[in-house]
């Protein structure tokens, strides 16, 4: 079989999207298909799960097989996805609202279980999809339409709280890193345990407008100017200026996941005579 | 020379392209649409097609 290009990945009579001018999902997803295509896993064997958002609306544009849930519960439908059917590889994609906020439960403790899924959160740091209000990665004092003198609460780090929560793969990249997020992507969806990665990425329509960040080339610059990546010298003193965040992989360990685990009780169950499946 | 397609049916005029190409390949026309200008310049390093938002660029590809 000749191998399947990026672009078969994509459904591309879906196209053109419905994401704003200048909006970062539409690169995201791109960086999804190069994964998917370098892997040249199967189409029908990659099972896209979301949510509802902007970045909810992605499996509508991919070929692969898909399951569009409800808002905040992604990682739930994923979780019985591939409890049910292991073999599948389940890619679980949430905007920050979806993935952590109201969704933030489902995602440590996706973590801690390290089930084998790969999230792909996209921190656009609002709701983009319903006109802008604050997410719990919505920085202090940043203004969104339900901030309007400004955030009076701490956004989540996300990558650190995953990692904390025992997740096998932490990766945070940009849309404006594009091969190093291609590299993230692909490389979370081989690991076996619960992988995140966080890609950071401009919503000009709300969230720069109402901070006055100027066009999306201007957020694409910032995003430039702002990572660090984790294997550079500013990275290992661990002084980074204000506003700057890490990029890279920020947590990789080969904990057993929870297929394996599940697969040990139930041998240990069949053993003692109590388990008929 | 690299042949270098813009899908006008997809692109948004985020302006992406033109900012970021290392060679600095493409102009704007006057709603911000890129154009191709220096078409001999391009090394065919795909980030122009990798960074649109709206998969409206071809670089290098067998043509449609
Ligand atoms: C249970 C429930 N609550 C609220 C909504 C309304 N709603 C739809 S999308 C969304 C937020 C989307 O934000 P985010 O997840 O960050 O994704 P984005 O649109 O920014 O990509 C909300 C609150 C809903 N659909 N379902
Ligand atoms: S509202 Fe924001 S996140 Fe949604 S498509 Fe527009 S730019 Fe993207
Ligand atoms: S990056 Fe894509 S959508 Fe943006 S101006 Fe260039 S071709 Fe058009």
């Amino acid at each position: 079989m000749p191998a399947l290009s990026w672009r078969e990945y994509l459904d591309e009579k879906m196209l053109p999207h419905l994401w704003c001018p200048g909006c970062g999902n539409g690169i995201a997803l791109g960086a999804l298909t190069r994964a998917l295509a370098e892997l040249q896993l199967p189409r029908n064997k990659v099972v896209v799960v979301t949510g509802i958002g902007c970045w909810g609306k992605a499996d509508d544009y991919l070929a692969t097989s898909a399951l569009h849930g409800t808002h905040g519960r992604a990682l739930a439908f994923a979780t019985g996805v591939k409890a049910a059917r292991p073999e599948l590889t389940v890619i679980v994609l949430m905007g920050d609202g979806d993935g952590a906020t109201i969704g933030g439960n489902h995602l440590i403790h996706a973590a801690r279980r390290n089930i084998d899924l790969t999230a792909v959160v996209l921190n656009n740091q609002n709701y983009g999809m319903t006109g802008g209000q604050v997410s719990a990665t919505t920085p202090v004092d940043a203004v969104t339409s339900t901030t309007r003198y400004g955030n009076p609460e701490r956004d989540f780090d996300l990558c650190r709280l995953v990692d904390a929560a025992g997740a096998n793969y932490v990766a945070r990249g940009t849309v404006y890193h594009v091969p190093q997020l291609d590299r993230l992507i692909r490389d979370g969806i081989t690991k076996k345990g619960f992988s995140f990665i966080e890609v950071i990425s401009p919503c000009p329509t709300h969230f720069g407008r109402r901070n006055k960040l100027g066009s999306a080339v201007e957020m694409m610059k910032a995003l430039k100017t702002r990572a660090v990546n984790v294997n550079s010298p500013a990275a290992k003193t661990g002084e980074l200026p204000a506003g700057a965040f890490l990029i890279g992989k920020l947590a990789d360990r080969d904990d057993p996941d929870f297929t394996a685990r599940y697969a040990a009780v139930q041998q240990k169950a069949q053993a003692k005579g109590g388990f008929s499946s | 020379m690299t042949r270098i397609n813009i899908n006008p049916r997809r692109c948004k005029h985020c302006g992406i392209c033109i900012a970021f190409c290392p060679k600095e390949v493409f102009g704007a026309d006057y709603r911000g649409a890129p154009v191709v200008e220096r078409a001999e310049k391009c090394t065919a390093c795909g980030l122009c097609v990798m960074r649109c938002p709206d998969f409206a660029l071809e670089v290098g590809e067998k043509g449609k």
